[in-house]
Formats: structure tokens, sequence, C-alpha cells
């Protein structure tokens, strides 16, 4: 909406090709899973056999599996692992090099994933560490925990630490108090930091391709793999399958966020109002 | 509810030489870096006390009280509480509780949860911890927000929440961090006094900060007030208004003139007091004031009357002109500019809704105190 609250021609245009631009392809891609056609861009009808043949595709099946169980134990490795470096960093404030850490901790963010998929394959070739489900796992735990320390980072600056000073003033030592007040308070973030690296382990390629080994392939190589030898409707079919997950994952969380906004709202203002 | 006067106006452990202090802070200083918030600090809490650490931020009195909490080590000097030194113990094993600036309620933990909190600590049984939970909410009147998670409640509620969590340990001490500072002006009058009761109910000893002196005022046995990491005056609210001991204390509680002048006569326990211009004035609590050197003399508004004629019994007496009239309704603030250029501010209760012969701006005007009404500082 423009300063006068009216749709001008050019608004609508902007938007149209705008959003365009960014979903035509997806749209795309999803009619084209229910294309009865063995040909990929010539449509033959409506079909959902290709979602059918899938499910008996035992290669891709695999593959989603193994993809599934990296991102599981990745994303929960990188959440402990990343809020403990994030608790350092932001409680520790004194501690000589605390600049280059935390500068440190922000690097791979932007670090290309080819870089950091080279670097990963040198130190498992060095260390003779054979190449396969694990070296795949703890490559996408490396680049996932400084997401998951940014997340957490962010959420415990403004974290009030008289909650803390007020549970060990009523007997609780700090063991007990991170337990029982810190982590509850911050387990949002904590979540978010693991959807987060749950996703980035999800949709890598690139690292994943590095580290991998036979036996261990990952939905997204397995994907590449297979349009390099031509996209097939069954490709598609996957893609839409992911796509759905993705975006009810992402609704559900997002319509969960903002219902207990507006709950919390109209709390603090009955609140107020005695 | 039993009368709160008697017991009031009988409790002054520190007049009493053989009262021993119950927290006693022993040449304490606290260094953070270069900066010293709490400089060769001593001082004497006894049992059952309200006391009171008034000072602008910055002081050192949320220090001193943090150190009193465990969250911060003297770098030098003992605290003693009830005998025992608290140097080393932590925290969650001092017989202290504190209630927070921020109130620091659990955001996750229903209203009965936080203030079980601190009981569930200790191990106290279950069925005991929830008759104590029962009992503070019917303290602070709260019974119908058991339930409720802190932000669905207002801010007064908050305020009595954490109140109620702080003290459902019976802690040998409570620390309150300005603990109505958040409330509005209504409410923390109504408050100051619902502590006291509470207080008082409980028989604990309390200790406060706050940059308040109202507060401070109406609800400490004693004060200390505090500046540059140091205690300039421990003494009641009466005292301390009434006879401040240094021109800090005095311009730092309530307001005040300061009248800069030479000791010109010295006779028993009365001095002549003449002031760079001319003007003098004769005091008769001159108290340590020797004779030719440079004195205050501090007098509080609400003690000079102002009249359009000079009284004729007054024996100091100054002229001016009103320069400018503030009414509050209970009373009316003069600003006189005397004649040797000197502002003064004279109150006047406003006892009849209508005044005969009221003063107003330019008119010229005579100032009036007994010689008794104000005091001479050297300090």
């Amino acid at each position: 909406m423009n300063s006068t609250g009216t749709w001008s021609r050019f608004n609508i245009t902007a938007v149209t090709l705008g959003f365009a631009f960014l979903y035509l392809p997806i749209v795309l891609l999803v009619v084209f899973s229910f294309n009865a056609s063995k040909l990929v861009t010539v449509w033959g009808g409506f079909s959902t056999k290709w979602y059918v043949s899938l499910f008996h595709n035992q290669g891709l099946m695999d593959a989603a599996w193994v993809t599934i169980r990296v991102g599981l134990i990745s994303a929960t490795a990188a959440t402990v692992l990343g809020t403990l470096g994030a608790l350092a960093l932001t409680r520790y404030t004194r501690f000589r090099g605390r600049m280059l850490f935390s500068g440190m901790i922000f690097a791979p963010l932007v670090m290309p994933d080819v870089i950091t998929g080279l670097s990963l394959l040198l130190l498992f070739v060095a260390v003779g560490f054979d190449r396969g489900f694990y070296t795949v796992t703890l490559a996408h735990i490396t680049f996932t925990m400084c997401f998951v320390a940014v997340v957490v980072q962010s959420r415990l600056v403004t974290f009030d630490r008289s909650l803390e000073e007020a549970a060990m003033d009523l007997g609780a030592p700090p063991v007990k108090t991170f337990f029982q007040i810190t982590l509850p308070v911050i387990a949002p973030a904590i979540v978010s930091g693991w959807m987060l690296a749950f996703t980035l382990s999800l949709d890598d390629l690139v690292v994943a391709s590095f580290t991998s080994g036979p036996g261990a392939t990952t939905l997204p190589m397995k994907i590449y793999s297979q349009v390099r030898l031509g996209v097939t409707p069954e490709i598609n079919a996957a893609c839409t399958i992911l796509i759905a997950l993705v975006a009810t994952g992402v609704l559900i969380a997002s319509v969960a966020n903002k219902r207990r906004e507006v709950q919390r709202l109209r709390d603090e203002q009955a609140a107020q109002r005695g | 509810m039993k009368s709160l006067g008697s017991i009031r106006r009988a409790f002054a452990p520190w007049n009493d030489p053989g009262a021993k202090p119950y927290i006693h802070f022993d040449r304490v200083t606290k260094k953070f870096g270069d900066f010293t918030a709490v400089n060769d600090l001593s001082l004497a809490i006894y049992e059952r006390e309200f006391f009171a650490l008034l000072g602008a931020s910055g002081c050192g009195k949320s220090t001193l009280l943090r150190m009193l909490a465990g969250f911060e080590e003297p770098t030098s000097g003992r605290i003693m509480l009830d005998g025992q030194d608290l140097a080393g113990i932590p925290p969650y094993r001092r017989p202290v509780n504190m209630m927070f600036q921020s109130y620091a309620l659990f955001p996750h933990m229903s209203v009965e949860k936080n203030i079980a909190f601190g009981l569930k600590q200790e191990g106290m049984p279950k069925a005991d911890v929830e008759k104590r939970v029962t009992e503070m909410l019917k303290l602070v009147k709260l019974e119908p927000f058991a339930k409720r998670k802190p932000h669905q409640l207002s801010g007064g509620q908050r305020q009595r929440v954490a109140l109620a969590r702080s003290v459902a340990k019976r802690p040998k001490v409570l620390l309150l961090d300005e603990p109505l500072g958040a409330l509005d002006k209504k409410l923390r009058e109504e408050t100051q006094f619902e502590l006291m009761d509470l207080q008082q109910e409980l028989g604990l000893t309390f200790v406060v900060v706050t940059h308040d002196q109202e507060e401070a005022m109406t609800m400490a046995d004693r004060i200390a007030i505090m500046d540059k990491g140091q205690v300039m005056q421990v003494a009641t609210p009466a005292e301390v208004y009434e006879a401040p001991a240094s021109r800090f204390v005095a311009g730092f509680v309530g307001n005040v003139n300061m009248f800069e002048g030479k000791v010109a006569e010295r006779s028993g326990n009365s001095a002549r007091i003449t002031g760079g211009t001319g003007a003098e004035i004769t005091v008769e609590n001159a108290g340590e004031a020797v004779k030719d050197t440079e004195v205050s003399f501090a007098i509080r508004p609400e003690k000079i009357r102002i009249s359009s004629k000079r009284p004729a019994d007054a024996i100091n007496a100054l002229q001016g002109e009103v320069y400018d009239i503030a009414y509050l309704g209970d009373m009316t603030v003069y600003h006189v500019r005397l004649d040797d250029g000197q502002m003064v501010r004279a109150a006047t209760m406003n006892a009849t809704r209508v005044a005969d012969d009221p003063l107003t701006w330019d008119d010229r005007a005579w100032i009036s105190f007994r010689p008794d009404a104000g005091v001479v500082l050297t300090r």
C-alpha cells in the first residue's frame, strides 16, 4: 500500500512481477509433478502416478531417510554446542581474545560452502576417517552450530540477569538456576535455532557432496545426480512433497507465534485494566 | 492489627550502648577496576530495624545491598550478619532475600510457583510449601491470582508477588532495591504503609535502597545518606531533616536556604553571623562554630515567615522583593530576592482559604525567623 492507501497501476505491476519472479518456477514444478506424460515439459493430463512410483523408488526413499537422520542428529548436536558457545560469548565478557572468538563464530556464516566442504574433506582424509554417514553429520554440525549460536546469542543479550540472581538469592545453586530458569526462558530461541539447523542440514548439497561417502547419499545429492541424467516427473513429485513439508512447518510456526503474541497482548491489557 | 505507634516510639536500639548490631559493615571497600563504588565504609544496622540507604544514583547504595546479598564480594573489609562473617558464602546459602527493582519474576512460572520457588530449594515438604504459599498469597491479597503468569498481572500486583516471594522463606534480613520505583505516585504512597505494616507483622529486618527521600523518610527507622561510596550521616528521619550533619546532607534532603557568612561573635551557645554584604543573623544553637571562621546557616523554607511589614518581635529579619510565587494548594512557596541579591524560599501553610493581605509579585516583603529555626554547618 502506498501513502495514499490506493493501489496504483505501478504498484500492482511491481508486486505481480516480483512475486512471479519468486514463485513461477516453483508453481511450474508443482504443476508438472501432476503431469501424466513422461515428458517433463509437455502437459499430458492430470495424474498422481509419479507420487506412487516415488514411494517405490528405493534409491530416493533411502536418500530421504539418510537426510532425515543426518538432520536430526546434526541439528541436535549443533544446538547443544551452539547454545554453549553463545553462553560463553555473552556471559564471560572479560576473557582474552573475546572479540576474536565472537568474530570467528560469525565467519562460517558467510564462508562459501565450497570452502567449508573442501576443508572438511581435507581434514577427514588427513585423519583417515572413512567418509560416510558420520562425516556428513559432523560436517553439518560444524556449519550449522554457528547459526544456532547467533540465534541464541541474540536472545541472551536481552536476557534479564536479575532472574538468575533472584533464583540464586532464593537458594538455587548455579546449575539448578541454569536448568530451572535460564534454559526455560531462552527455550524459544533454542527451538528456533534447532529448526534453523535442521532446515540447513536438510537442503545442503555442497558440503554433503564433499564429505559424504558410499551408502550415505542425502536427498539433495540424489536429486541432483538424477537431474543430471534428465529431469523425471518423479523428482518433481519429491520436490513438491519437500515444499509442502517446509511450507506447512513455516505456516504452523508463524501461526502459533502470532497467536501467542496476540494472547499475550490481550492478557497484558486485561491486567492493566485491573 | 496492633498499633504500630507504641512499638515504633519505643524502638531505638542505636541509642543503647549495649545493643549488638545485627548487620555490621566493617571498613568495607569495593572497587570495580579503577572505580571505587564503596569507600572504607562502616555501618551498623540493628535487628528488626527498617533501615534505608538513600543517595543519588552511583553513590554506592546498590553495591552495598548486592554485597549483603552475596552478588558482589568486598575488595576489603568484613560484613557480619548476626555474628557470622559473610565472606565467601555464596548468595544461595545466605539467610537474606532480596526484592529486585525489576521484580525479576520468573516469566514461565505462575504466581504460586514463583512464591514456592525458594521454599522448594530448601527442601520443604510439599504440604508445608502449599500452606506457606497460601499464607503469603493472603498476606499480599493476591489469592485470586495464584494461577496467573506474571505478564497477566498489573504493575502493582507484580510488585506484591515479588514481595511475597522474597519474604516466603522468612529470611533474617529482607533487602529491597528501589521496591516502589516502578509504581505510580498514588500506589506508591499506599504501598509504603503496607510495607511498614508487613515489616512489623513479620518482625524482619528490612534494608531498603532508594533515591526517593520521601519514601525513605516515611518508612525508615533510620536513614543512611550516602555520597561517593561513603556514609555522610546515619540518623532518624527527623534528625536528618532538622539536624543535618553537613552542607551535603542539608542540601540533599528536602529544600533548604543556605546563608554563607563569618562568625562575628560567639557567646555561650549562641553566635552572630555576618554575611558578605552585611546581613546579620543571630543563632542560638551555634554548635561547633568558631569565631572568625566561615560557616553556612541552613534553614528550611517552612521555618521562614514572610510578611509585608517587619514583625515587631523579630530577632532575625531581612528585607527583599517577591520574585516568584508557587501556589501548591496546601502551601505557597515564595521566592524572595533579598536586597543583597540572595534568593530565599519561604513556605507558608495555607491554613485559610483566602488570605487577608496577600503578597504578590514585586511586593516589598520581610522574611523573619527565630534564632533556633536553622542549623549552623561547618562541614
